[in-house]
Parts: C-alpha cells; sequence; structure tokens
C-alpha cells in the first residue's frame, strides 16, 4: 500500500509511459474514491481552484460523462468543448483551438482525438496537464486503468492472471492500453478475433493469439470482449455480424461448456447479439456496470494524482 | 535525532481515564452523543477511550464513527506529495446529535478544521467538541481549542509528537527533527 508517493509523470498520455508502480498508486486512490462515491455526499473539494477542460475532437457519452462526473466530484471547474459546434469545423488547427481555451486559464485538459498521437503532440506544444481520453487507434489509458481495476477487485492480484482480449484488436485503443497496462501488473494477456482484425506483429508485444473463442475462453480468467466498431471498419473484415456472432459472440452455451467461466467485461456500448448475447451481458459474470462505476472512481484518482502535482501554489 | 518520553503506558492509561471520566461526566447516558474518531491515528485512541468507557463505567453503547479528512485539507497542491487517505466509517447518524470529534495529537488545528468540513457531509451536529491526547498548545494557526484534553505540552516546531500503541494505552514521544532539519 503507498503511503504518500507521486505519479512519474504530469500527463496521461497512454499506460505505456506509466510504471507499475504508477498503476497500482492509481489504483490504490480509485478505491479510496470509490469509497467517496459512495458516502451519501459524494463531492469532495479537493480540485475547486483547478479548471479542467473536456476538448472531445470525436463523438463520445459515456467516457465524456465519466470524466465530467469526476470532475465535479472533485469540484473542478468544467468546460465542455465538442467538434460538433466548435471553430475546428471553421479550420482551426488543433494548437490554436487549445491555445485559445488556454488563455482563458484552464489547469488541465482531457482530450479525445481521431488522431492516435494527438494527446502526446499537444502535451509538448501548450503548458497544461493533459489527459489522453482516446486518440484514434492509439490509446486509451483510463479505459485500461478502469478494466484492470474492475478485474483486480473481482479477482485480486493480477500477477498470472490470464486475460484474453477478444475481438478488433487493430482498430482498438482499448485493446492496446490493456495489453500495456495488464503485463504492467504481471498477467498474462492473448488475443482472439477474426485473422484480419488481430494485427501481424502482435507477438511482438508479448501477446498470444487463440484464434478459436471456445478456446480462449477455456484458457482464460477474465474474457474483455471489445465492442465491433463499425465506424472504424474502412471495408470488410469479416463476412458477416451474423458469422462474426457465430464465432466470436460469447453466448450462454459457449460460457455452460466451460469447466471455469470468465469474469466477462465489456467496454461499452454493447452490440447486444453480436459480442455478447443480451443473456450474458445481463448475468452473474458480466461486470460491466461495475465498470462503468469503477471508471468515474479510476478518473477521479488520476486527476487527483496529475492535480497534486501540477504547479505547486506556493 | 533525539527522543524523549512525554508519557509512558502507565501514564496515558492514567490520563486516558480522567479523559473517559470528563467525557462520561458531560455525556452519560451517550444516549444523545457520538464519537468520531478522525482517520488515521485518532480511530485508534477513539477506541481505546470507548473500549474503557465500557469496561470501567459501564456505558453499553456508544454510537462511533471514523471520518477521513484527507479530501478537506486545506494543504493539497501546496505540498511534495498527497498524504495518503483512509477509509470513511460513517454509518452513524450525526444529525443533531453531540459530536466529539477525537484526535491523537492537536498541532496547528488544520486537521480539526478539514475534519469539521468533512463532517459537514454527514449532517448538522447540535454540538461539535473535540477531545485530544496532547494538545500542543501556542502553535495554533487557526482558532480551534480541545474541550477535552489529556495533556498539555509546549513543543516547538522542530519537535513532533507522536503516539506509539503497545496493547491497550499509548507511549507518547517527542521526536526532535532539530538537527536532521541542519544537515
Amino acid at each position: 500500500m503507498p503511503q504518500s508517493a507521486k505519479l512519474s509523470t504530469r500527463h496521461l498520455l497512454g499506460i505505456k509511459g506509466l510504471t507499475p508502480e504508477d498503476i497500482h498508486l492509481i489504483m490504490y486512490w480509485a478505491a479510496q474514491f470509490k469509497e467517496v462515491i459512495n458516502r451519501p455526499i459524494k463531492k469532495v473539494p479537493s480540485l475547486r481552484d483547478i479548471t479542467i477542460a473536456n476538448l472531445f475532437f470525436e463523438n463520445s457519452t459515456r467516457t465524456r460523462l465519466s470524466f465530467e462526473l469526476a470532475e465535479k466530484r472533485l469540484s473542478a471547474d468544467v468546460i465542455n468543448f465538442a467538434t460538433s459546434n466548435s471553430s475546428v469545423k471553421k479550420g482551426e488547427t488543433l494548437v490554436d483551438t487549445v491555445n485559445n481555451i488556454l488563455a482563458m486559464k484552464v489547469d488541465m485538459v482531457v482530450m479525445r482525438h481521431p488522431e492516435p498521437g494527438a494527446a502526446e503532440f499537444l502535451s509538448k506544444h501548450i503548458d497544461a496537464q493533459i489527459v489522453n481520453a482516446g486518440d484514434g487507434t492509439h490509446e486509451h489509458p483510463t479505459q485500461a486503468l478502469l478494466d484492470a481495476y474492475s478485474m483486480q477487485e473481482k479477482l485480486g492480484d493480477l500477477r498470472g492472471k490470464r486475460v484474453v482480449i477478444v475481438g478488433d484488436i487493430t482498430h482498438s485503443r482499448v485493446a492496446l492500453s490493456n495489453i500495456y497496462c495488464l503485463q504492467k501488473l504481471g498477467a498474462d494477456v492473448a488475443v482472439c478475433g477474426p485473422a484480419t482484425l488481430i494485427p501481424r506483429h502482435i507477438h511482438s508485444l508479448g501477446v498470444m493469439v487463440i484464434p478459436r473463442l471456445e478456446d480462449a475462453l477455456e484458457w482464460a480468467d477474465v474474457a474483455n470482449m471489445l465492442r465491433v466498431q463499425h465506424e472504424r471498419m474502412d471495408r470488410a473484415y469479416f463476412p458477416s455480424i451474423r458469422e462474426y456472432h457465430m464465432r466470436y459472440g460469447v453466448t450462454m452455451e459457449k460460457l455452460r461448456s466451460l469447466e471455469s467461466i470468465p469474469l466477462i467485461l465489456h467496454p461499452g456500448p454493447i452490440n447486444r447479439g453480436v459480442e455478447i448475447t443480451s443473456e450474458v451481458a445481463d448475468s452473474e459474470y458480466a461486470i460491466i456496470l461495475d465498470q462503468v462505476q469503477n471508471g468515474v472512481a479510476v478518473r477521479m484518482a488520476v486527476l487527483y494524482l496529475l492535480a497534486s502535482q501540477g504547479k505547486n501554489i506556493s | 535525532m533525539a527522543t524523549k518520553t512525554l508519557l509512558n503506558a502507565r501514564e496515558s492509561a492514567i490520563t486516558l481515564n480522567r479523559l473517559c471520566c470528563q467525557l462520561n461526566e458531560v455525556h452519560f447516558p451517550w444516549n444523545n452523543s457520538v464519537i468520531i474518531g478522525l482517520q488515521p491515528r485518532g480511530t485508534r485512541l477513539a477506541e481505546a477511550i470507548m473500549q474503557r468507557l465500557k469496561q470501567e463505567h459501564g456505558v453499553s453503547h456508544i454510537p462511533f464513527g471514523a471520518l477521513d479528512s484527507t479530501f478537506h485539507r486545506d494543504d493539497f497542491r501546496r505540498r511534495e506529495e498527497p498524504i495518503a487517505a483512509s477509509p470513511n466509517q460513517m454509518e452513524v447518524q450525526i444529525e443533531g446529535k453531540r459530536v466529539i470529534l477525537v484526535d491523537d495529537v492537536l498541532y496547528t488545528g488544520r486537521s480539526v478544521r478539514a475534519a469539521m468540513d468533512a463532517l459537514q457531509d454527514y449532517g448538522r451536529p447540535h454540538r461539535v467538541e473535540l477531545c485530544v491526547l496532547i494538545d500542543r498548545r501556542f502553535s495554533r494557526e487557526l482558532p480551534i481549542q480541545p474541550d477535552f484534553s489529556g495533556r498539555r505540552v509546549d513543543a516547538i516546531a522542530e519537535e513532533r509528537v507522536k503516539l506509539e500503541w503497545t496493547e491497550d494505552f499509548p507511549t507518547v514521544l517527542i521526536e526532535s527533527t532539530a538537527h536532521a532539519a541542519k544537515r
């Protein structure tokens, strides 16, 4: 249990740049904040002198809501920005947009952007602290942290635990961040999905490929089911949704045929009847709603830890 | 680092007993009072006080909670590292009650201020009182004074007053860090 320590970084750009100690520290604080959000009054005043801008250059509902809730529970001042109603459409560059917002004295920026590396780029050009809320197909660090936190909550220490990530690995920032995060916590990670959606060099990350879902579920303690991202698929990676579901969709029959049933995670939003059936999603094995609740706690932990080492006031 | 003993376990037992008598005098029969230990170190003292009240003074039931004030502190972002938080255990009703905040050492008063702030989240007590084992007088940075205090001590800023628990009673030590600070 870390008594008092700080993160090794000023920004949260990706899991790749975190140390295992950073991840454990975030988990420790997430547990404290989970206790806070279950109090009758869920708000604490820690970040009352901090202003956070949520910049969403790509659509998002739950991540944005989760961040906004986390910020508000910490009493930060929040401004929201979405591209649909902004000057980005008028041709403004990313740095200009953000500098304009920073000129209004913002301390922290939570950003989602369709381009991989956008968060890192920004961190080099502006003064505020950056939290990456997803950059293209690159990383989505807070999702990986909340997934790992949710697994740890159910299974204890993740060292030696087996986690399989199922679905579209190629287009998934959740998959990449999950792989980094789980490996740093000592878990064994495998991926499973249509060959067209598994990156060719995935082995270089130390990840095993299990082609059949049945084998993967048999092997795993946890299955993290990724959403089929129709919006990122520029061509047909698999013949049909029906076929995808037959081969890679988790059903109750598949689970019942196993010796021990793994924990089922899903980052949401669920395509019911594609990655998992409704029956599985609503079963005791799925902890999808725990993930959502833990998401707020984990994001509070990240914001709190980053704020504590931002510009020191005195 | 020089260390001297302010109270040994036997002396602290006597002091603790007197605190219990004083608390009992005011709060008996305890049907409208709540003891809240300030996390992390005040909780241990609060438990010792309750145990004594039950064993020596025949009090059957005392509502009890543990309150953490980490997120209400006024020094967040003003110190190098954030202070570790402890869990709250506040399954107790404080609305309209007489609340006794219990902490081990009262120094600047800032923790107590934060605790009073944190307490607000759980309701509006009728009265809030403060009970400490050690009162480091002349070092307050806020207008906060204890209602019940075990022992007053004049310790300078370079000294640290701490409790070491062995079984039921603490030993109170004063550690001098002045030497370490010079180096």
